[in-house]
């Protein structure tokens, strides 16, 4: 492989700036958002005392997991050694950073007392999961900066392959402290399952790809350089494997949890008569996030296509917020049961399934923080060497680039 | 003054009497389990107040404990989705053979609290003598002991709050929940709900410490069949029902 030329994006034309800006309004609406919710309280959002996590966490949960998932191109690169894969490790890595720092400040904005935040690095409880999760999170910052580091910086290029490895093992720890966190809730039948760890393992690498697969497409049709269908058909590729093996762990673990009688009312209410989290499930989680990119992915005419690569990696994507809003807001809509064998009713709302209807604030508060993803990944990709100029065939692995198709 | 007069002074002065006499007996007499604590004292784990609610005592209409516990913690919310419950009651009809009771339902102060596992950054703790809270200066509003707790029994304030019990300080984007009335329980009170219960003669509540062989409430939860709610996950709660 010839070596390669990383660069920053060039020149200042119209359209990054328009980008930025645009970026820029909705990192605007979302702090808006936040602050009216830190005014006028939690009163202005869906949530309630029932629905305690609304479509904040659906985002900021989305992003965490995808984070973790953008990680894994440059895992793979440096990690398991596949050289096809090692020009795209530092886009993987700041993407990855950038993705963390959106979901992160969604979660932190939607406590109850944001201003109190600091309270959550001087006082810790460790036997909570969500303590395990500030020093994953900060983890997570130093060791991929530590990984990049090595990657852009000539002199450190030794440690790169070791950096790669704690950073890969960091990524799968953070992953597993994010199921965790519903996974360690035996009070709810939805969570209350160990599987949750290696599910959102699973979701992370899809989520993640199909991410990834959009800003480096993206990037490379804005700034006109070229890239090759070669590394775009690896990623389909590997897009699809990610897919079907989140597919599978959704399989096994509502099989399992049908097995279990307690937990069949939960199961029956997400699978059958759960209303928009049955209708989230099916059609969102089930078939536009899994079966229909499956479908483009290994469909042998249209997975040559680009725009419907990416249209595939778009589907994966909506799947994904279809399935945390089931998993979050699905989890807490199912009533608890306090008394098993009894009709249960009162004025806190015991013994039915509860509503939640997601308000404007919530929804650009959401937004925010995928634009602070944006705005994070657009800045570095102009500022710092990021970018290889090429990714054709050519540039990215001469030997396959030569032979006969 | 004439005969007439002084008949009708003493009539109003002995039922005056017996109106204060009523009101106040349940709380000092015969009902007054616990001991007041020195302020500079520290909980002890000798205690372990808890109690025992006999839900064949409890009527349906009546929610005398949910009244009580709003107004002496100056909860004023309506019963919206929203709106804060420490305490509710909850009606319930057996689906094997229709049979209806009616209890009511708040923070359990288990032994082993999810609450208090899950909590960041330690806002949500345990006293030594069992009584679970929330420490309002640390909380930082995560919520997700709400998502832990079993039971459904903490709440979030949601709004600006004003005019407040200066002992039990409540906060906007804080959780909150029964703190088993504990600044009157240092005072060697009963907790509120417990005192309206017994002032409606209904009885059905019972505070007292489980850790002392010699109370009532220890007695009966050792001599009679009283069940915990959501048993099966073992948390050893403080709250124990009869009845159902």
């Amino acid at each position: 492989m010839k070596s390669l030329v990383y660069r920053e994006i060039p020149g200042r034309s119209a359209g990054f700036y328009a980008l930025l800006g645009g970026l820029g309004l909705f990192v605007l609406a979302g702090l808006t958002a936040a602050y009216m919710m830190d005014k006028y309280g939690h009163i202005i959002t869906g949530m309630n005392d029932q629905i305690v996590w609304g479509l904040p966490h659906v985002f900021a949960v989305f992003l965490i997991v995808a984070a973790s998932g953008a990680l894994n191109i440059a895992s793979v690169g440096t990690v398991f050694s596949k050289t096809i894969y090692q020009p795209l490790g530092r886009l993987s890595a700041l993407l990855a950073m950038a993705l963390l720092a959106g979901g992160l400040t969604v979660l932190m904005l939607d406590l109850g007392r944001p201003d109190r935040v600091i309270i959550a690095m001087t006082h810790y409880n460790f036997r909570s999961v969500f303590a395990w999760n500030v020093f994953l999170y900060s983890g997570f910052f130093a060791f991929t900066a530590i990984y990049l580091w090595t990657m852009m910086e000539r002199r450190m290029g030794a440690y790169k392959k070791s950096a790669g490895v704690v950073a890969f093992v960091w990524r799968l720890i953070l992953t597993t402290g994010t199921g965790s966190i519903f996974g360690f809730l035996v009070a709810r039948a939805l969570y209350d399952s160990a599987l949750l760890a290696p599910m959102f393992i699973a979701f992370s690498f899809s989520y993640g790809l199909a991410i990834f697969v959009l800003v480096l497409m993206a990037a490379y049709a804005w700034t006109g350089r070229p890239l090759g269908d070669l590394i775009l058909q690896r990623l389909r590729k590997l897009l699809g494997v990610l897919v079907a093996a989140s597919l599978y762990f959704v399989v096994v673990y509502h099989l399992t949890n049908t097995y279990f009688a307690a937990h069949r009312g939960v199961e029956a209410f997400i699978l059958l008569h759960g209303g928009v989290y049955t209708a989230l499930f099916w059609i969102g989680q089930v078939f536009v996030g899994s079966l229909l990119p499956l479908a483009i992915i290994f469909h042998p005419s249209l997975s040559k296509s680009r725009s419907m690569i990416a249209f595939a990696s778009i589907l994966v994507i909506a799947g994904g917020l279809a399935q945390m809003y089931v998993t979050i807001i699905g989890g807490q809509a199912y009533h608890l049961v306090l008394f098993p064998g009894y009709q249960e009713a009162s004025s806190f709302f015991d013994g039915v399934n509860h509503h939640y209807t997601p308000s404007v604030p919530e929804f650009f508060l959401g937004l925010g923080g995928v634009a602070i993803t944006g705005a994070i990944t657009v800045v570095g990709m102009k500022v710092l060497r990021f970018l290889p100029e090429s990714l054709d065939d050519q540039a990215v692995d001469p030997h396959a680039a030569a032979k006969p198709s | 003054m004439s005969d007439t007069d002084k008949s009708r002074r003493k009539f109003i002065g002995a039922s005056a009497a017996a109106v204060a006499g009523l009101s106040i007996a349940p709380g000092v007499s015969l009902l007054q389990t616990a001991q007041a604590r020195p302020a500079d004292q520290a909980a002890s784990s000798k205690n372990r107040w808890g109690l025992l609610i006999d839900s064949n005592k409890c009527s349906s209409g009546c929610d005398k404990c949910v009244t009580a516990c709003f107004t002496s913690n100056w909860v004023k919310e309506a019963h919206g989705p929203t709106d804060s419950q420490w305490i509710r009651k909850v009606d319930l009809k057996s689906l094997s053979n229709g049979k209806s009771h009616s209890l009511p339902v708040m923070c359990q102060h288990c032994e082993h609290p999810p609450c208090v596992d899950v909590c960041p950054t330690g806002a949500s703790f345990k006293r030594a003598d069992g009584i679970v809270l929330v420490d309002r200066h640390i909380c930082i509003g995560c919520r997700y002991c709400m998502m832990a707790c079993p039971y459904k029994a903490r709440s979030f304030v949601h709004h600006p709050l004003t005019d407040q019990n200066p002992e039990v300080p409540r906060g906007q984007g804080t959780v909150e929940a029964c703190t088993l009335c504990d600044y009157r329980v240092d005072r060697g009170e009963l907790p509120a709900c417990v005192d309206a219960c017994n002032q409606e003669g209904n009885g059905a509540m019972l505070f007292g410490d489980l850790n002392d062989p010699s109370s009532e409430i220890a007695k009966r939860v050792a001599t009679e069949n009283t069940t915990q709610i959501r048993a099966d996950l073992q948390l050893n709660p403080g709250v124990r029902y009869e009845g159902i």
